[in-house]
């Protein structure tokens, strides 16, 4: 019964808006294949591509928005479209992240539309580019316009979003110094091997940040994360707009073969959430799942060294029994958390310095090598050692956490 | 000789059109369409449509004499609503599927056979890895309902393959279906005012659309070189549900699990619309299939994107909403 009510109020609500299904056949059918084709090429090419891709949508124009518009309009539409390009360009370059500390930080608000992906729509000629832009953006997200790929990584909410809003916090709190940007490769795979500190992961996304910020082809790192992470409401699902999936073999190896950067910590939960007594002590680096998985895909390995991020939650004690209770891996006690509530999540400011290391090739083994413990173990304690030597110097040349 | 398929289930949506796209294949002879209910609307010129319950010993003796080489199941149903009941649902599902099976053992002039499953099969849990091979073990396997069915369906498959290797089984794994002309409780959702969905959560759909179901069947009962095994079926992409519901100018109502269950007490809800707990996992944690032996064996590139299909599903119900009106108002087109 209710079914049949259910289906009549669909009815009567698209009589009454009339000629709203063509309209909107005809709009997101081209559009979605749009953002599709955005979403599925190689991250080196993007910034490259930028300038050709925003001109496709006006050579298709005839084809697909033409029934939409009058043809006046259309005329119209046309007339403005490079007007609209230069606009664009401009916003863009504008808002681009700065591949070295001493630029002014890009101001806030302009990234959403600038760094995204290309606009839709041209915007209404009286409103100023910029504004058009974010307008855009907001309506394009709203009516569910834009592309994921399988992972659900969105990229257009990372660099629109979620970096303009990390890097504040990079420059001016944890005034990340980023050294070795040269040995990110600007295209092709490559697995980042990282110490993890910090009690709750700001050295993921920090180490995330800095990749996309010194890379001339603005790569985003696609980080493994724990199961744990994704079981989680609201986290699990930023986590994976934010480009992370599972650590696991499938998932890093398909993310390889695609020719991503991708980003784990070995060291886990033993690592994010041990004691400050023990910090930059590097723990166990697991069974080297992570060094099969580059030998299988010949990507080289990107030792990462990362200081500062020990001293944001200084853990004094983990109350064990706690952390059974509620299914955490820890349940930490640091001079600020639970002490001061709220306020307790908030990082202390320590200095932090992020380092690249020189790869280490992995296609020097041949693919079978993957299953050789012998192999994978002494390659994972290779790089485990390169990390720990890494940080005791760039400890010393840091100096106090929080001078 | 050309070939002579029999198509279980024409009375469905799937079935039927199955059914009369067969037809038309030049290489097929006949099309014998079953089923246990007649109908509402034929399925074309060319198939031969018999009242037949596939439950029942008598398929073998009224299929045995026809030369049937091919057969394609369709016959097998998504939602307890459709059956009048699960007990009855799963009954027809793998009761039915038993007795077909046992009935093709016995066609001698049978060499293939083609099985509608699903991604259902999979299940959906945070420990999954990002997309679904045919062979990825799944960490949490359906308990109830149709991805279920499937399981055991699939099983009974795997154990007539073993038994007749003379015959070329695939079984096809699709995503949920979306089309014009299609309605299931899962897509059903997406026509409410307010979409409900688990709080918290995003997660990745995959839909295929009824166009392409129907290619990759024909497809699997008609080409040369036989694509045998499980085949995922997918349109390719994905979006998340929050976009789909955008996409369909709703919006999303996050809801604890409890309530989700008991989806048919909120207004505008259709009987039979309550979520399972696998509906539960599968919106709360996504499934996305990776189908490149759709594209390398079977040799199918679907007509649709999932966000076209989706987007296809959208136009044809004449969705609108408050929101989409005034989105249409505001931007400039």
């Amino acid at each position: 019964m209710r079914h049949e009510s259910s289906s009549a109020l669909v009815r009567d609500a698209a009589e009454r808006a009339g000629r709203e299904r063509d309209r909107r056949r005809q709009r997101l059918t081209p559009l979605l294949d749009q953002a599709a084709e955005t979403a599925a090429r190689d991250d080196q090419q993007y910034d490259h591509d930028q300038a050709q891709h925003r001109q496709a949508p006006d050579h298709e124009a005839p084809d697909h928005e033409a029934p939409e518009h009058e043809a006046p309009d259309h005329e119209a539409q046309h007339r403005q479209a490079p007007d609209h390009e230069a606009h664009d360009q401009e916003a863009h370059h504008q808002s681009d992240p700065l591949p070295t500390t001493n630029d002014p930080p890009s101001p806030p608000g302009t990234g959403p539309a600038a760094d995204g992906q290309p606009g839709s729509h041209p915007p209404s000629p009286d409103l100023p580019p910029l504004l058009a832009d974010a307008l855009d953006f907001i309506l394009r997200r709203i009516s569910g316009e834009y592309a994921i790929d399988e992972f659900g990584f969105d990229r257009e909410f990372v660099t629109g979003v979620l970096f303009p809003l990390l890097r504040p916090l990079s420059e001016h709190w944890f005034r990340v110094d980023v050294r070795g940007a040269e040995n990110i490769p600007d295209s092709g795979a490559a697995l980042l091997v990282s110490n993890h500190s910090g009690t709750l992961p700001w050295d993921g996304l920090m180490t995330q940040l800095a990749v996309h910020d010194v890379t001339p082809s603005r790569r985003v790192m696609r980080p493994l994360a724990a199961e744990l992470m994704f079981a989680t409401p609201v986290v699990g699902d930023i986590a994976r707009r934010a480009g992370a999936t599972l650590a696991a073999a499938a998932d890093a190896e398909r993310l390889l073969s695609a020719g991503e950067l991708v980003g784990v910590w070995p060291e886990g939960f033993k690592g994010i959430g041990k004691l400050y007594r023990d910090r930059y002590r590097l723990q166990r680096f697991g069974r080297g799942g992570f060094v099969s998985s580059a030998i299988r895909t010949g990507a080289p390995i990107i030792p990462v060294s990362v200081v500062g991020a020990e001293e944001t939650y200084p853990m004094l004690a983990d109350v064990s029994p706690l952390a059974k209770l509620t299914g955490m891996p820890y349940w930490p006690l640091t001079p600020t958390w639970p002490w001061l509530g709220p306020l307790g999540l908030v990082p202390l400011p320590s200095k932090w310095i992020i380092d690249f290391g020189m790869p280490v090739p992995t296609d020097i083994h041949q693919p079978s090598d993957a299953d050789d413990p012998l192999v994978v173990l002494e390659m994972t304690d290779h790089i485990r050692e390169i990390i720990q030597r890494t940080l005791y110097a760039l400890l010393v040349q840091r100096g106090p956490a929080f001078g | 000789m050309g070939r002579r398929v029999l198509v279980t289930g024409v009375a469905g949506t799937l079935g039927g059109l199955v059914a009369a796209e067969l037809a038309r294949v030049p290489g097929v002879d006949r099309v014998i369409g079953v089923d246990s209910s007649t109908p509402t609307v034929p399925p074309g010129d060319g198939v031969e449509v018999l009242s037949l319950d596939v439950r029942n010993a008598s398929v073998v003796t009224a299929v045995r004499g026809l030369g049937v080489d091919t057969v394609v199941h369709m016959g097998v149903i998504t939602t307890p609503v459709e059956a009048g009941g699960r007990a009855s649902m799963k009954e027809i599902n793998v009761i039915g599927t038993m007795h077909l099976l046992a009935a093709c053992q016995k066609l001698p002039t049978l060499d293939r056979l083609i099985v509608r499953s699903s991604a259902g099969v999979y299940g959906s849990g945070p420990a999954d890895p990002a997309m679904f091979t045919e062979v990825t073990e799944p960490t949490r396997p359906p308990r109830s309902g149709w991805g279920r069915d499937c399981i055991d369906v699939e099983a009974s498959v795997r154990g007539f393959a073993r038994r007749r290797r003379d015959v070329a089984t695939s079984t096809l794994r699709f995503a949920h279906a979306i089309g014009p002309t299609l309605r299931t409780g899962f897509t059903d959702l997406f026509l409410l005012p307010a979409v409900p969905a688990p709080l918290g959560r995003d997660a990745r759909l995959q839909f295929v659309h009824t166009d392409d179901i129907v290619a990759a069947v024909v497809r699997a009962a008609t080409i040369g070189c036989p694509a045998t095994g499980q085949i995922n079926v997918a349109g390719p992409g994905c979006i998340t549900v929050m976009q789909a519901a955008r996409m369909a100018g709703r919006l999303v109502l996050g809801l604890p699990a409890a309530a989700l269950r008991r989806l048919h007490r909120f207004p505008g809800a259709a009987r039979g619309m309550d979520l399972t707990d696998d509906d539960i996992a599968l919106l709360s944690f996504g499934r996305v299939l990776d189908t490149s032996r759709m594209t390398t064996v079977l040799g199918l590139r679907p007509a649709y994107s999932t966000a076209q299909a989706f987007a296809d599903f959208v136009a044809a119900r004449q969705l609108s909403s408050p929101m989409s009106r005034v989105l249409s108002a505001v931007r400039p087109t």
